[in-house]
């Protein structure tokens, strides 16, 4: 898959593999060790986040969750 | 908020674990082809455990021929949506809510799906899925609402297909593994026939 950085793929897989290796043999076996993969997630967010600001995408400042405000009564 | 909304309960014969991690691995896949990137924004493991994901999707626009008509400028940009989702172990509970950060005065919509991994059913997942689709074009919010709605329903047969598909290679997967790893252990049983038993504490 690619990502929305076109120089950010490669550094997207290396952190997905981390990540998805991580959850299945860690977090969801319940430990809680610290996580591997900060490293790569800094490298590659890094790249994201400039190409974010160079295709003006609009995510700054959006809360977590934010449309759940609205539906928590439904 | 007048709009529309829909509603389905599923449930897949799909241990909660698997259905996790095949959450992450869903893109891409052949029904997924009009999602063009996919990235992971944030991530953070709260001290009560939970995981907290961000993710940034682009899809493509595909307006009916009426709606290209009426908002040629449309056509021009992608759609970008967020993703966030919440793990939680000790509820086995998976939440994500998805909605579109662009495109929104012509068509929002939210969608908030909740994977529940139950104890007394271990082998199987129940899929909540509920989606608000509304319209700020004065005017037109109905016809667009309509097409919001149909495309929504199009779209998550699409994705649970996607994720049976994520999740029947990550079943091939660790079968393979699982043969390879029957491979090894026959190999150290004999070779440790000559070496000390092992004391487990």
């Amino acid at each position: 898959m690619n990502s929305v950085g076109e120089g950010c793929t490669e550094l997207k897989r290396e952190y997905d593999q981390c990540f998805n290796r991580w959850f299945a043999e860690k977090f969801l076996k319940g430990d809680r060790s610290a996580d591997p993969c900060s490293e790569l997630f800094l490298k590659y967010h890094t790249c994201v986040q400039k190409a974010i600001k160079e295709k003006d995408i609009p995510i700054e400042g959006v809360e977590f969750m934010g449309p759940n405000r609205e539906k928590a009564d439904s | 908020m007048i709009g529309k909304h829909f509603f389905s309960e599923t449930d897949i014969k799909s241990a909660w674990e698997q259905v996790l991690t095949a959450f992450w691995l869903r893109y891409p896949n052949p029904y997924s082809t009009h999602v063009l990137t996919e990235d992971v924004l944030f991530r953070e493991v709260t001290p009560d455990n939970r995981l907290l994901s961000r993710r940034l999707l682009t899809k493509t626009n595909r307006l009916p021929r009426w709606a290209e008509r009426v908002f040629p400028g449309n056509l021009s940009r992608s759609v970008y949506i967020i993703e966030d989702s919440v793990v939680d172990l000790g509820n086995r509970s998976l939440t994500s809510l998805t909605w579109n950060v662009n495109h929104a005065k012509f068509m929002l919509v939210v969608e908030r799906c909740v994977f529940m991994g139950e104890q007394d059913r271990p082998v199987w997942t129940r899929i909540t899925r509920e989606a608000w689709v509304s319209s700020g074009v004065f005017g037109l919010s109905r016809p667009i609402q309509e097409f919001g709605l149909a495309r929504f329903r199009s779209n998550q047969v699409k994705a649970m297909r996607g994720l049976e598909h994520a999740l029947s290679n990550l079943q091939k997967a660790s079968a393979t593994c699982h043969g390879d790893s029957a491979e090894k252990h026959k190999n150290l049983n004999s070779t440790s026939k000559t070496q000390k038993p092992q004391q487990y504490i």
